[in-house]
């Protein structure tokens, strides 16, 4: 009896270290790329398998929030197993250079490949792709040439008439930020004001939620980043199809500094193990083959003009894009956010 | 019913046996306690300006929508727990034994799921609205349909999925309760709502208490169903104020505070039935259910198929509904891995909290000083912190040790660490023991609570040790409470995601943190599949318990 405990006891400890160490196991190898990445799984990805695929440099994903991804990446300081960062706004790649957690990427390559505007000033990170954030309107009941400007968007002739999500959203964060830095902080405190008194309705949803909402009637118009009414426009589900297409796009402010738009971006970490093949990476994702995978993929913008972009984004016609350097997005982003907490944007 | 004292034994704490367990006791609330320390330390750190921009504009939404969401959250899932447990532990009508399982269903519902799925079908442009305007050509305006993305929305999607805490708990109660106590009170001619009033409910004080307070702390916690319905609560407060103004030391405060909160909740309670001790002694007797009959039943029938069809029948369907449409697409071997993560991760994290919990809870009942309920205390914080919190509570300290233990090694004997902990699953599963453990806790102590300790006495009069006692004789008795608890913290685990997503290692995801990306990007058709799979795996041990919990009954009867 005593004894068979007693093997039942040395078997029970064997299986519990066992077990501890699959716990705590680190599978980490110096010649692999890290990345932590606020861009999701399937969005990105692919790419990655194939970079794989030509180089033969494994790479290994986390994905999350771009917030939680960097307070992971700053706690673990100088030992991060991080060697890229991934956002898909400019807010947190600025927010990552301010922390101190990024070196600077010195690649001539990519230099040409992104225009300066897309990039952070002191070389700290690059944009990979644009995103414009558009009005949207019901072709019934709205005329295009009633519409302008963002600024136009708080005439009190839209009462009752605008759908758009909440300002927790860093799209809409990202707009007032850039409008601060456009118009100056006045305006854009005077312009939220009337831009919320023309809410339809409580922020609530997403974009494609907003898109639905102006496609139902609830409202006439909406603003929302341009690939979701891309997407909505070549899914699989015909209720979103028959939704898209009872709305129409309009870019606005063309007649002075552009349509605002956002990136989503990489960067390479202080404590990256492997820098040169994480140079080799971010080369890769902004060469033309990468960048015609975002339009068509994600119906996101490519960085450069002369990459071909999908068939839904060339239907809505070449746009001019405010060339404001997306650092300022980044800057102005608390200020925005109290300024439409003051304005009682929810 | 027998009001005693409290059971400690003075020469228990103070033998060489006492020290050693009352240490270990120590170190390991200590251990739990350090993310939830880390989180209040912010509190010491200086208040930075956005402080005076919070109190002039949010703040004040942020409190009073939490008090609302706790206010409507707790009285609904009071109402839903125990008018369930009422109907199919004391009553009997046809599909009595059906209803009493499928009670449990919506608790495989995550709210977000529930709240994603109900606003495709409720929204101003889901099918039934769209109906409504078509059959009667209406426009916007012209009608009058209550807004699922408000606050009383979120009130419904959380008391939804979030009752069968409470039903559990006192079912299990209702269930243990003496028979004889119930006969003596229909015996003396109460109506069996009076019997129901004034003898089961104010017994059953520890099960509901327990059930409504974890359904209250998981509602403070919440962020998925509120952000997506546009309230600003508290805790969408804490994200804005973190992600949005990048304050994380201002968030961290926020966050500090709701944990004060809740800890006074915690202690209002416990100091409230302080001298009250509920016992009753383990009865065979077989116990009478109520017949109901004609109206009556089919009554009790119809609200019981209500409540199941509106927090699980309906939106587990329009899953199905939209995983079918889509399934060629996303089944394959990547979600045969995720599968096989969320189920492991999920079960070790149960199996550890399970552990713990019983610990500390036999602690308390033998030793029962300050000791114990100060680490009980803190123990039970977590539950009301939400996740992406505790991570960044587990994640700093973590990283903080694993730093210092390389530099060590480096000045000492060259030889860089690295980091150890940080990044690896057992961090992770720590992290969902911090969070979770509550559960687990709040039900091995409920359950411990109710036997008798003059069960204890005898024992231990008879020359058995403390540990004896609790593997002899309390842990078999709790069965189903040991079991309940398991199922609770597996369930929770599975459904976890912030924490998750911030702490897990490379290279792995479960099904909650595919659901979020897709529901995130808007593409909940192919969310669907994974939040179908989460609901189902749940159903599993949700099955397996009910099964043990009639199967008891089936022995009584």
């Amino acid at each position: 009896m005593e004894k068979r405990y007693l093997h039942l006891g040395i078997t029970k400890n064997v299986l519990i270290t066992i077990f501890i160490t699959m716990l705590f196991q680190q599978s980490l190898i110096a010649d692999e790329l890290n990345i932590y990445s606020a861009r999701q799984e399937s969005l990105i990805k692919p790419l990655l398998d194939q970079f794989t695929e030509s180089t033969e440099i494994k790479v290994n994903l986390v994905t999350g929030k771009g917030d939680a991804l960097l307070t992971r990446l700053q706690s673990e300081a100088m030992n991060s197993p991080a060697d890229i960062l991934l956002t898909v706004d400019a807010g947190r790649l600025y927010r990552a250079q301010q922390a101190g957690v990024l070196q600077s990427i010195d690649s001539s390559a990519l230099d040409s490949l992104v225009p300066s505007h897309l990039r952070s000033s002191d070389d700290k990170w690059i944009g990979l792709s644009v995103r414009a954030r558009v009005i949207i309107y019901a072709k019934d009941r709205v005329n295009s040439n009633q519409l302008s400007t963002y600024e136009a968007l708080a005439d009190p002739k839209w009462k009752n008439k605008i759908c758009v999500r909440s300002s927790n959203n860093i799209y809409n964060q990202s707009m007032v930020a850039g409008m601060i830095a456009s118009q100056g902080m006045e305006k854009t405190e005077i312009w939220l004001k009337g831009l919320v008194d023309n809410f339809a309705r409580t922020p609530a949803g997403g974009d494609r939620d907003q898109i639905k909402a102006v496609a139902a009637g609830q409202c006439d118009i909406a603003v929302v980043n341009s690939y979701y009414l891309g997407r909505m426009l070549t899914s699989e589900d015909e209720n979103q199809r028959d939704a898209a297409n009872k709305v129409a796009l309009f870019w606005p402010n063309q007649g002075d500094r552009g349509t605002h738009v956002n990136i989503s971006g990489a960067a390479i970490t202080k404590s990256a193990k492997n820098p040169i093949s994480a140079k080799r990476l971010l080369a890769f994702l902004a060469k033309d083959s990468s960048q015609r995978w975002y339009a068509e993929k994600n119906n996101e913008f490519p960085v450069r003009d002369n990459v071909s972009i999908s068939k839904v984004l060339a239907s809505w016609g070449p746009f001019k894009a405010d060339t404001l350097n997306v650092t300022e997005l980044g800057r102005n982003n608390s200020s925005a956010i109290m300024a439409m907490d003051r304005a009682g944007w929810k | 019913m027998e009001i005693s004292s409290n059971l400690s034994n003075t020469n228990t704490s103070k033998s060489s046996f006492g020290r050693g367990w009352r240490l270990s006791l120590f170190i390991c609330s200590v251990i739990i306690a350090i993310p939830i320390l880390t989180v209040l330390a912010s509190l010491g750190l200086p208040f930075s300006e956005s402080w005076q921009h919070l109190f002039d504009t949010v703040l004040s939404d942020y409190v009073i929508n939490s008090l609302l969401l706790m206010i409507g959250v707790g009285t609904g899932t009071l109402v839903l727990g125990v008018s369930a447990a009422w109907l199919t532990a004391m009553c009997d009508f046809p599909g009595r034994k059906i209803l009493s399982w499928a009670f449990l269903l919506p608790m495989a519902m995550p709210a977000y799921i529930i709240a994603y799925t109900y606003t495709g079908i409720l929204d101003f442009a889901g099918p039934i609205q769209t109906l409504l305007r078509h059959s009667f050509n209406w426009e916007y305006g012209d009608y009058y349909f209550p807004e699922i993305r408000s606050l009383g929305g979120a009130i419904c999607m959380l008391s939804l999925v979030l009752y069968p805490y409470v039903y559990m708990l006192v079912r299990v109660s209702f269930i243990e309760q003496s028979t004889a106590v119930l006969e003596a009170s229909r015996n003396l001619g109460k109506k069996p709502w009076q019997t129901l009033f004034l003898v089961a409910l104010p017994m059953a004080r520890p099960a509901i208490v327990a059930g409504v307070s974890l359904a209250l702390m998981e509602t403070l916690a919440d962020y998925g169903t509120v952000a997506y319905f546009g309230v600003s609560a508290f805790t969408t407060g804490i994200f804005r104020t973190w992600y949005g103004l990048g304050e994380l030391t201002t968030a961290a405060q926020l966050c500090a505070f709701l944990m004060l909160f809740v800890f006074a909740l915690i202690i209002a309670e416990r100091w409230s039935r302080q001298r009250l001790r509920f016992h009753h002694n383990a009865s065979q007797k077989k116990m009478v259910r109520l017949q109901l009959s004609g109206w009556r039943s089919a009554l009790a029938l119809s609200v019981g198929v209500l409540i199941v069809a509106l927090g699980f029948v309906i939106p587990a369907g329009q899953l199905a509904i939209w995983a079918a449409s889509r399934w060629q697409e996303n089944v394959n071997s990547q979600f045969l891995d995720l599968l096989f993560n969320s189920f492991s991760l999920a079960f070790v994290a149960a199996l550890c909290c399970l552990l713990v919990a019983i610990f500390l809870a036999y602690s308390k009942r033998i030793f029962n000083t300050r000791l114990e309920h100060g680490a009980i205390g803190i123990a039970s914080l977590g539950y009301a912190v939400p996740g992406t919190v505790i991570a960044v509570g587990v994640l700093i300290p973590i990283a903080w040790l694993d730093n210092q233990i390389d530099f060590l090694s480096r000045t000492w004997f060259d030889y860089p660490t690295g980091l150890l902990l940080s990044g690896t699953l057992g961090i992770l599963v720590f992290a969902y023991l911090v969070r979770f453990l509550s559960i687990a806790l709040n039900t091995v102590d409920s359950g411990l609570i109710s036997i008798k300790p003059n069960l204890d006495e005898s024992a231990r009069s008879l020359g058995a040790s403390p540990s004896k006692v609790l593997r002899r004789i309390h842990l078999p008795i709790l069965r189903t409470s040991l079991l309940t608890a398991l199922l609770l913290v597996f369930v929770e685990v599975l459904k976890e995601l912030p924490t998750t997503l911030i702490l897990r290692p490379f290279n792995f995801n479960t099904l909650a943190v595919r659901t979020y990306e897709l529901a995130s990007d808007e593409r909940l058709m192919d969310a669907a599949l994974p939040a179908l799979a989460i609901v189902i795996i749940g159903l599993l041990p949700v099955l397996l318990i009910t099964k043990s919990i009639l199967k008891e009954r089936l022995t009584n009867d």
